[in-house]
């Protein structure tokens, strides 16, 4: 059935390949052109949210990183996209590419008549405060930032150095060559939280095991290490980690945004040449987001943004908007360490035990982790 | 001695390097050629916004039982991304307050340091120059106006005229390192701005970081600029457009007069012309490099007084944002002449204020608008570089610019 058919269009079609490819573009125009028109639809629309719900417009704003940053401004704007989804919402974003386009996005938002808008970095703090103050019947929730005390502005900041404490315990106590590093993109309190966290977790398994595991990239007491003073240029995140990897750290946590991408291509071509390092990524679950990196990736520190975003949301539709800080802990899960996935062969049954202790005493306050850019 | 150097070119040099050639028509085009490029980019990001359309995508699937939905569909989302730029660059009344609905001030607002710095690249342009580093000026200009403007107290008007003044000497600088290398030892400007563009922002982090943080601040941002250093609002506190607009307006007049009325800017053409040709007649080629180089640096400058002391109010590493690189485009577009300059740079302040509006109502990515300004440039200089790479002889029509 097929041979001769085939014979058939190939001998047609022999002589000019122009026609044939011309002939086989409407056919394929009008094959996919074929469809039926849909019957006009009956009324009603969208009935499954509520019609406060379908009246309610929530907004995001990002910083100059972009929705596709891998990182906050991402699981944000995911977040938001799930609200949509579950609550029936209508939404609006609108993406910056420089700080001077804050504000003017902002305004625009507020224009729109946004309910809720949700910006996204300590970066939009001042545009934020100033078009919430223009705009004081409309409520806004600032991601990452506590600066801002207003009536209409929730801050949404992250205790992030409780789940990095645990992220630290388990680099120190899968680390062969008693040697962990990390690296942050410039040195901003957002970004030495995790590396605290980081620190301490290393030093408090240093006390707990009698070990000495030692910290490359980050000094708690100076509050100085090694930073790549970028978080646009991937190729310098493959330097730091090549430096830290010189040094002999067996596992680095890159905080830098997309530059874990340049860490987990250092990590990957080190191991190609015999070295076992592995990768503790940040913000968001690497072993989703970033899976090129799944085999060496032993766990994440993750910052749970969309849960706070649709929780925030939920609030305000229900009238219960306040202006009180959220703030992003273990115990309300915030906060979190990601699972192991493929690595987890390599956690000892023990660390993972003393993790589940950790946790608890953390959330407990028996165990302190103390970092100068913790949310009050 | 140094002249000897500068010029690099083979003899004879009867003909003009073939780069120089090409260069000097696409700058030389006449306005039809920018009306039609703008023209045509927008057809073309209208078919880009029909086709990424979800609406579209949709009805074309059954494109032969119902054409007319798919063209009504393209129809609305076309008219409703441009409406919504429109709107949000001239007046929208859909918009929730009165302040929101004036779009045009924000246009005029953002159109501010673009012309400022445009016109820092036409005046380099006309001498010759392909001032690649405005970006850098613009940095540096910032970071002296944010120094005398956050750092000291002095009494008002006189703070904001230092504040000028001191925006002006930064970018000079920074732009007559350029002019200088280029004169003494021939060195390319293109790669000499460009590498200065990288400098500014390395030095500006820098001393951020250190001398110019924000006492009690960990991010590389500075302190607010005292209110005497600012510019005053032209419009009360609903609206961003300020004096910086006006002392764009000046520039306008004073660079126009200096090209077309003055010595020194005659001395400029002819060497933008033909460099040889000038040294022939007696006039310092290498001074005029230095100098004008000096002056599109000092332009450029005040463009980044524009931004700290007009809306940004403090000092960051991206404070120039993209106005340095759109600043080419605004020349190129207003044909490197000082009035068309302005009113590329207004079409530019539109873009930019629309394009929030229209990524936010129609729900079009504002990358649409970098596509739009990216063929304007395309448009322009595209046919010279295809005569020049395919050697088709263009129809010369001489003393038609000017």
């Amino acid at each position: 059935m097929e041979e001769p058919l085939k014979n058939n269009i190939s001998g047609t079609f022999k002589r000019g390949a122009t026609v044939g490819t011309v002939a086989l573009g409407a056919m394929a125009l009008l094959l996919t052109g074929c469809g039926q028109a849909p019957a006009p639809a009956g009324g009603g629309g969208s009935t499954s949210g509520n019609a406060a719900a379908a009246n309610y417009l929530g907004c995001i704003v990002s910083d100059a990183g972009g929705f596709d940053d891998q990182s906050f401004n991402q699981s944000s704007y995911e977040g938001m996209k799930k609200t949509v989804t579950d609550v029936g919402i209508k939404m609006k974003e609108a993406q910056s590419s420089t700080k001077s386009d804050y504000e003017p996005n902002l305004n625009q938002m507020a224009n729109a008549g946004c309910n809720l808008t949700f910006t996204v970095g300590f970066l939009l703090a001042d545009a934020t405060k100033k078009v919430a103050a223009a705009n004081t019947d409309l409520h806004f929730a600032i991601i990452d930032d506590n600066s801002i005390k207003a009536p209409n502005v929730k801050p949404v900041v992250y205790d992030t150095a409780q789940a990095a404490f645990m992220a630290g315990y388990t680099a120190a106590s899968v680390s062969k060559t008693g040697k962990v590093g990390t690296f942050g993109g410039i040195n901003i309190p957002t970004v030495t939280i995790f590396m605290d966290g980081f620190a301490e977790g290393v030093a408090y398994y240093n006390k707990q095991q009698s070990k000495d595991v030692k910290v490359l990239g980050w000094n708690v007491d100076t509050q100085q290490g090694l930073f790549a003073n970028t978080f646009d240029i991937i190729q310098e995140g493959t330097k730091a980690t090549n430096n830290l990897i010189g040094d002999g750290a067996d596992v680095v946590m890159p905080v830098a945004g997309p530059l874990g991408k340049g860490a987990g291509d250092a990590i990957l071509a080190a191991n190609k040449d015999g070295k076992d390092v592995k990768l503790v990524w940040v913000d968001s679950d690497g072993y989703l987001t970033a899976p090129t990196y799944k085999s060496i990736l032993l766990t994440s520190v993750v910052k749970t943004m969309g849960e706070a975003v649709e929780t925030i949301v939920k609030d305000d539709l229900a009238g219960k908007f306040d202006p009180a800080p959220y703030i992003g802990t273990l115990d309300n899960g915030g906060v979190a360490l990601a699972p192991f996935h493929d690595l987890d062969s390599a956690v000892s049954a023990d660390t993972k035990s003393q993790l589940d202790t950790i946790k608890k005493g953390i959330i407990d306050g028996s165990i302190k982790v103390p970092s100068k850019s913790s949310p009050k | 001695m140094s002249e000897t150097q500068t010029v690099k070119e083979p003899t004879p040099p009867a003909k003009e390097s073939q780069g120089s050639q090409v260069f000097r028509e696409i700058m030389s085009g006449s306005a039809m050629i920018s009306v039609l490029a703008v023209f045509v980019a927008l057809v073309i990001g209208g078919i880009l916004i029909a086709v990424t359309d979800p609406r579209v995508s949709a009805s074309s699937g059954y494109f032969f039982a119902d054409p007319g939905a798919t063209l009504s569909a393209v129809w609305s989302a076309v008219s409703e991304a441009y409406g919504a730029l429109w709107r949000g660059a001239t007046y929208d009344p859909t918009a929730r307050t009165w302040q929101g609905q004036l779009g045009i001030f924000e246009t005029l607002t953002f159109a501010t340091p673009l012309i400022l710095s445009g016109l820092a690249v036409t005046l380099a342009f006309r001498a010759g120059l392909f001032n690649i580093g405005a970006q850098g000026q613009i940095l540096l200009g910032a970071t002296f106006a944010g120094i005398i403007g956050f750092q000291m107290q002095l009494p008002p008007v006189i703070h904001l005229l230092a504040v000028i003044l001191a925006g002006a000497i930064g970018g000079a600088i920074w732009g007559g390192i350029a002019g200088f290398l280029k004169a003494r030892t021939g060195a390319h400007e293109v790669i000499v701005t460009i590498m200065l563009n990288y400098i500014a922002v390395s030095l500006v982090l820098y001393l951020l970081k250190n001398q110019l943080k924000a006492p009690g601040s960990t991010n590389p941002i500075s302190a607010q600029m005292h209110d005497t250093a600012l510019f005053p609002l032209l419009l009360g506190p609903n609206f961003r457009l300020n004096a910086g607009f006006i002392l764009a307006i000046l520039a306008v007049i004073v660079v126009a007069w200096l090209l077309n009325r003055s010595t020194l800017g005659f001395e400029y053409r002819a060497i933008g012309a033909n460099p040889k040709a000038a040294r022939t007649a007696g006039m310092l080629v290498s001074r005029g490099y230095t100098t004008v180089m000096l002056i599109s640096g000092a332009l450029a400058g005040l463009a980044g007084v524009a931004q700290i002391a007009g809306t940004e109010k403090t000092l960051d590493s991206d404070i120039a944002g993209s106005i340095g690189f759109d600043a080419i485009t605004v020349a190129l577009l207003g044909r490197s002449k000082p009035w068309g300059t302005f009113f590329a740079a207004l079409l530019f302040g539109a873009f930019k204020a629309g394009g929030t509006s229209m990524a936010v109502n129609a729900d079009v990515s504002i990358d649409i608008v970098a596509v739009v300004q990216s063929l304007i440039v395309l448009f322009i200089a595209a046919p010279p570089l295809i005569r020049s790479i395919f050697r088709i002889k263009a129809v010369r029509r001489e003393g038609a610019s000017a």
